[in-house]
């Protein structure tokens, strides 16, 4: 990703108590949550204690009343933990929710407002995995291993304390379990951690074959290839079960013996307490409850194990959130910035340079020009000339590295991004369709157009009759599931769509491209129209001079140089490299 | 892996679960020796877990209330004993059941994979290749999770359920039919909380898909958005989503929270039955402290084996779900053998006939219609037309990816049905549109199809195809290793790569799909140069999407709706004035013509 990690500070961990600190505008949520662990814990800890005053008072005695009193108390104390478990668990489960809500609006608006340089260099899969994947390892962080590591560890301490005020000779022998079943399980995930690890990988690396031979089943069989694509496979898949009986060893070789300390220690407690029930120290009823004891110690040690590496996992995820969320809005408004209202058409470029961030190349150097109110300027070039890098300075989708844009004499960084880019209307060289219908397409600035707008947009496109004529017209459901259109039924829903906004100044970057000569023939008629109409100023860049040749102006761009400019003419008579493009360009056609 | 109680379960009848799962158990058949020690082991790590509370309580009556301290280190003593074989059997059980496990699912992947391979290439035209994967990588994952670690797990709790049910009835019958009422119970409450979760989770995934979605369109299209100040409302349309998601899922997990305490809750209400009965056939004398203990003590051991019995039964319903569709898969038809009496084809000239050739991907409807074409070894074919159109498809039946039929497809004279698939193939080289490269080396990949090739070999292909200079200016040359961890190359490079890939195998028939998008201007350049370079002396058939490619072309195909519309050489067909005149020549009369101001 863009943003360097500065290695010096832990910053998973921060970035973890960042994530702590956003549970803070949940905080009744998660003190309930919090509540009901406590509550729980003392529920779980009340019952062996009946059992013994069941047992002692009751059933040794004889006293039918107390044993049924008993029973009676720990269906109360079983409602009681029902209760408060729903409670933790639904509680911690919103307040988790809660915080994955926030979190994901923060990323969302954050992404969207990120400069053009930093999704250069994104990755769409990268964003992705950080809203939904990343955000949802916190969220379980949250309402699972947070959760669990505080009640075991209430509940761990709490049992202590019981077990020593009943005795405590009897308990430390209890509570050796403890540490013992912590170092087995700390030397398993210390040492197999890394093993866990290579399954992944290696599953992942295995899918990645599996998948490389669906997608490309035809240059499979084309090379014939079958046979040996199997023999590479069987051999990871054999290799991946190799490791993973090395994880079966590995847990083979910890958790019987965690158990097997638990029931040994259940023996020592049972021969100590039983010696101490002869000796008449001790009543059976607590030698039971010591055992039910025994029993809830050791779910909060294997809790605490496992989620360590939960913890590890969910730092690191939020760590990657917290990156794009600090992420430096490059292109912003000026403190001052006025909103952009009347255009009179001079738009001037001062001994501008520019480098995309990143870059060691300039991709315009020293390019001046001024336009006059009304004119079509066109932009030639070849690809990489700089042409489009051009047009991305005014919208101010990059700021100049040197020199200024500006219009009417105001440099455009005065001016407020949103009134700014309202005012430009582009048309991009790809054309993006949003999952919706052909009218919600062309409406995409502005929802709430009329359809008579709407209508008058796609007319001007040249579509309105192709849209008419499908079944549900306008209200035709374009992606996936919708109709499939050509490139240049694209291209021109593109065009409607800037057509609709309330553009001032208008960009058209390569946009007929897809277009056949006849129809873009009748789309440059009908844009001119309107370029003369509507705009200040309008720019048409493009790569084939017969796109070119009505322009009022061309700008001849060459490795980032604005070359030459002028009429069609006067190019021909006066470019050398406008003369070589042209004869290469009809040079493309076959002697008549 | 969330473990507070039932997710969504498939949609599996459970007579199809049984035939699935029988079908799976089939895989046990190479280990059904092993099969009988573990299950052993297995009865007896559950027997020794399951008999200690039987003593213990045994020992309050007949040694701690006689007061016997011998007595009882004595049989504490041998219980350690008992514990220690225990751990002995469980050590076993989960090597062994682990072992026969993982084997399994080895032998599931391969099949799939095997499978995959003896596919005809109509399967994966039907199918979505993304959702095939998805379902695929997603279905074995499942089956992994619940057949993998867990089934040494599950089938220890139940053989310990089992034990204890057992042990809790021998030592007093109308206790334990008590105590056991409960186990009914909580199986059929366990039923009832996953026919409430799985409706709720078919809201969340639902929420889930349509954020999912927004997610993606809203993030790959953020220039557009703030081209055209869009950023606000997608930001108020995604919290909406977000909200809708968040809301969906906190009401799903209220089911899931009340799962386990309730649970819980029918197990302590067994507890405080077996304190409250077993407590008045105490005080009445017909029962023991001893054996109330050991009651009390078998009880609390019912909540963990259910627990994770429940657990495992949603697993497994997912489990079975995967199974199902991977079977399906299994069961699929092979594709197309060579025929019992198939030639080696031999080394080509590359004279290409179609014969009256009749095609269709359907049967009903015909692709292909009485297709006759010539091309000479040596000649380059052109195929032009709107998209789709019939282009791939003569191109799917020179490879023999399907048969014709109508007609026939001959190459020097030779029907292609009549050679063996691969004899076939070795001699036609191919350069698709998106130049998938595989994971390994760089060599790896230009020696695709030919694994023997000589690294001299390999360099002279790759200075043919023009990306020598490239693959040596990599850190590790040759040996960079391309795929997903491996170095990403570009569009451009990845041409020049699979134009090396072609060049190795020193085709006589070319196969070349001229389609690319977005690649650099020098690239550029030296993609042409290479291809050029390839076309030469090779009899050529190119999906054509450059002009310079058309007018070279020996003969241009038009092919418009499953026919050839039009044949001929680019002047004939421009003097024509059809469809091809349509197509190109407005043009190149708008480029030739510099119309005046």
């Amino acid at each position: 990703m863009v943003q360097p990690i500065d290695l010096q500070e832990p910053s998973p961990m921060r970035s973890l108590q960042r994530v702590l600190k956003s549970l803070n505008a949940y905080r009744w949520l998660a003190l309930g949550a919090l509540l009901s662990s406590l509550l729980l814990t003392a529920a779980y800890a009340v019952t062996p204690q009946l059992f013994r005053w069941g047992i002692d008072q009751g059933i040794a005695d004889k006293n039918l009343r107390v044993v049924l009193i008993s029973a009676a108390w720990m269906v109360a104390a079983a409602i009681a933990r029902g209760l408060f478990n729903f409670g933790q668990s639904f509680w911690a489960e919103a307040a988790s929710q809660g915080v994955a809500y926030d979190l994901r609006n923060r990323i969302f608006s954050k992404i969207q407002t990120l400069s053009f340089s930093y999704h250069d260099q994104a990755q769409t899969s990268q964003l992705l995995t950080r809203v939904t994947s990343d955000i949802e390892q916190i969220r379980t962080f949250l309402s699972t291993s947070l959760m669990q590591v505080i009640s075991a560890i209430v509940t761990l301490v709490s049992i202590a304390v019981i077990l020593l005020i009943m005795d405590w000779q009897l308990a430390l022998i209890t509570l050796t379990v403890v540490p013992m079943a912590g170092w087995l399980l700390a030397r398993f995930l210390s040492r197999n951690g890394d093993l866990f690890r290579q399954v992944q990988e290696q599953l992942g690396d295995l899918n990645a074959v599996l998948q490389e031979n669906l997608l490309g089943i035809r240059v499979v069989k084309a090379f014939v290839r079958e046979q040996a694509e199997t023999e590479r496979y069987t051999q990871m898949n054999q290799a991946l079960v190799r490791t993973n009986m090395k994880t079966i060893l590995a847990i083979r070789n910890t958790f019987p013996f965690i158990f097997l300390l638990s029931n040994l220690v259940t023996l020592v407690v049972v021969g100590y307490g039983g010696a101490a029930v002869i000796d008449g120290r001790f009543s059976i009823g607590e030698l039971v409850a010591f055992n039910s004891y025994l029993l809830l110690i050791l779910q909060p040690i294997l809790l605490i194990g496992f989620a360590a590496p939960a913890i590890a996992q969910a730092a690191a995820s939020a760590e990657r959130v917290y990156e794009v969320v600090d992420a430096a809005i490059e292109i912003r408004d000026r403190p001052q910035a006025v909103p952009f209202q009347t255009c009179g058409g001079r738009i001037t470029f001062e001994n501008v340079s520019f480098r995309y961030p990143g870059s060691t190349i300039y991709a315009l150097k020293d390019v001046s020009f001024e336009t006059q109110p009304n004119e079509l300027i066109a932009i030639l070039g070849m690809t990489g000339s700089g042409k489009s890098t051009i047009m991305n300075l005014l919208p101010r989708f990059y700021d100049a590295t040197q020199g200024a844009v500006r219009i009417d004499g105001r440099d455009v960084r005065d001016f407020t991004l949103a009134s700014l880019r309202s005012r430009i209307g582009i048309v991009f060289q790809e054309t993006t369709l949003f999952s919706g219908t052909l009218r919600e397409n062309i409406a995409y600035a502005k929802p709430e157009a009329s359809l008579d707008d709407v209508i008058d947009a796609a007319k001007a496109a040249q579509m309105h009759e192709f849209i008419t004529a499908l079944p549900n017209g306008y209200e035709t459901l374009v992606g996936e599931r919708g109709v499939g259109l050509s490139g240049g039924q694209k291209q021109r829903i593109a065009i409607a769509r800037t057509l609709l906004t309330d553009y001032s100044i208008l960009i058209l970057d390569d946009s007929t491209s897809a277009v056949d000569a006849k129809t873009a023939a009748q789309i440059q008629d009908a844009l001119d129209r309107l370029m003369h109409q509507k705009t200040c100023t309008s720019f048409v860049i493009a790569q084939r001079i017969s796109t070119v040749q009505n322009a009022d102006r061309i700008f001849l761009m060459d490795k980032g140089r604005l070359v030459a400019q002028g009429t069609h003419d006067e190019l021909m008579r006066h470019s050398p490299l406008y003369g070589v493009i042209l004869e290469s360009q009809v040079k493309q056609k076959a002697p008549v | 892996m969330r473990s507070t109680g039932p997710v969504v379960a498939s949609e599996l009848k459970p007579h199809k679960q049984l035939s699935t799962l029988q079908r799976f158990l089939q895989y046990l058949r190479p280990y059904r020796k092993e099969v009988p020690v573990a299950l052993s082991l297995i009865t007896l790590g559950a027997a020794t877990q399951a008999i200690g509370p039987f003593f213990i309580g045994w020992s309050i009556d007949h040694l701690i209330g006689q007061g016997n301290l011998r007595g009882l280190l004595l049989l504490l003593a041998m219980l350690a004993l008992l514990y220690i074989v225990g751990v002995w059997a469980i050590r076993g059980q989960i090597l062994r059941v682990g072992s026969i496990m993982q084997r399994i699912l080895g032998q599931l992947r391969q099949d799939v994979f095997d499978k995959i391979q003896s596919l005809p290439v109509s399967f994966f035209d039907r199918s979505e290749a993304g959702d095939l994967m998805s379902r695929l990588l997603n279905d074995v994952s499942t089956v992994n999770q619940a057949f993998g670690q867990t089934v040494a797990q599950m089938l220890g709790n139940l053989f310990s359920l089992v034990g204890i049910v057992i042990a809790m009835l021998c030592i007093n019958l109308q206790l334990g039919l008590l105590s056991n009422l409960v186990v009914p119970l909580m199986i059929f409450t366990t039923g009832l909380f996953a026919r409430w979760a799985r409706a709720r989770f078919r809201v969340t995934r639902e929420t889930i898909g349509e954020l999912s979605a927004k997610l993606e369109e809203d993030i790959g299209s953020v220039k557009e958005a703030q081209a055209f100040n869009r950023v606000q409302l997608n930001i108020d349309e995604f919290k909406a989503l977000n909200a809708a998601n968040r809301d969906a899922n906190v009401q799903a997990v209220a089911i899931t929270a009340a799962f386990l305490p309730s649970i819980d809750f029918l197990n302590t209400l067994a507890t405080a039955g077996v304190l409250a009965y077993g407590g008045y056939l105490a005080v009445t004398g017909a029962a023991t402290v001893g054996v109330v203990t050991a009651f009390l003590l078998y009880v609390q051991q019912f909540f963990r084996p259910i627990q994770i019995l429940s657990q495992f039964y949603t697993q497994a319903q997912s489990a079975l779900a995967g199974l199902d569709r991977i079977f399906l898969l299994l069961d699929e038809p092979a594709e197309l053998k060579d025929a019992p009496d198939a030639t080696t084809m031999p080394p080509m000239q590359g004279d290409v006939r179609f014969e009256a050739v009749e095609f269709g991907y359907t049967p009903s409807q015909l692709v292909l219609k009485q297709v006759n074409l010539h091309a000479q070894p040596g000649q380059m074919i052109a195929l032009v037309g709107p998209t789709g159109a019939g282009k791939s498809t003569i191109i799917n039946l020179i490879l023999r990816f399907y048969d014709v039929s109508g007609g026939g497809v001959k190459i020097d004279g030779v029907d292609v049905r009549r050679v063996t698939q691969a004899s076939l193939r070795r001699q036609i080289g191919i350069v698709l549109q998106d130049n998938l490269l595989f994971t390994g080396t760089v060599a790896e990949n230009i020696a695709f199809g030919c694994p023997n090739a000589t690294h001299a070999e390999i360099e002279a292909a790759a200075q043919l195809a023009n990306v020598h200079e490239f693959v040596t200016s990599l850190p590790q040359g040759y040996a960079t290793q391309l795929g997903e961890r491996g170095a990403p190359l570009s569009q451009g490079q990845r041409q020049l790569v699979s134009i090396a890939r072609a060049v190795l195998i020193n085709p006589r028939i070319l196969i070349l799909d001229e389609a690319t998008s977005s690649i650099d201007t020098r690239t550029e350049a030296l993609v042409q140069a290479a291809i050029a370079r390839l076309l030469k002396h090779r009899t050529s058939f190119v999906i054509a999407h450059r002009l310079s490619t058309v007018t070279q072309a020996d003969q241009v195909l038009v092919v418009q709706q499953g026919q050839i519309a039009e044949q001929g050489t680019h002047a004939e067909l421009v003097a024509k004035q059809g469809v091809y005149a349509n197509l190109y020549a407005l043009q190149l009369g708008a480029d030739a013509t510099p119309v005046a101001r």
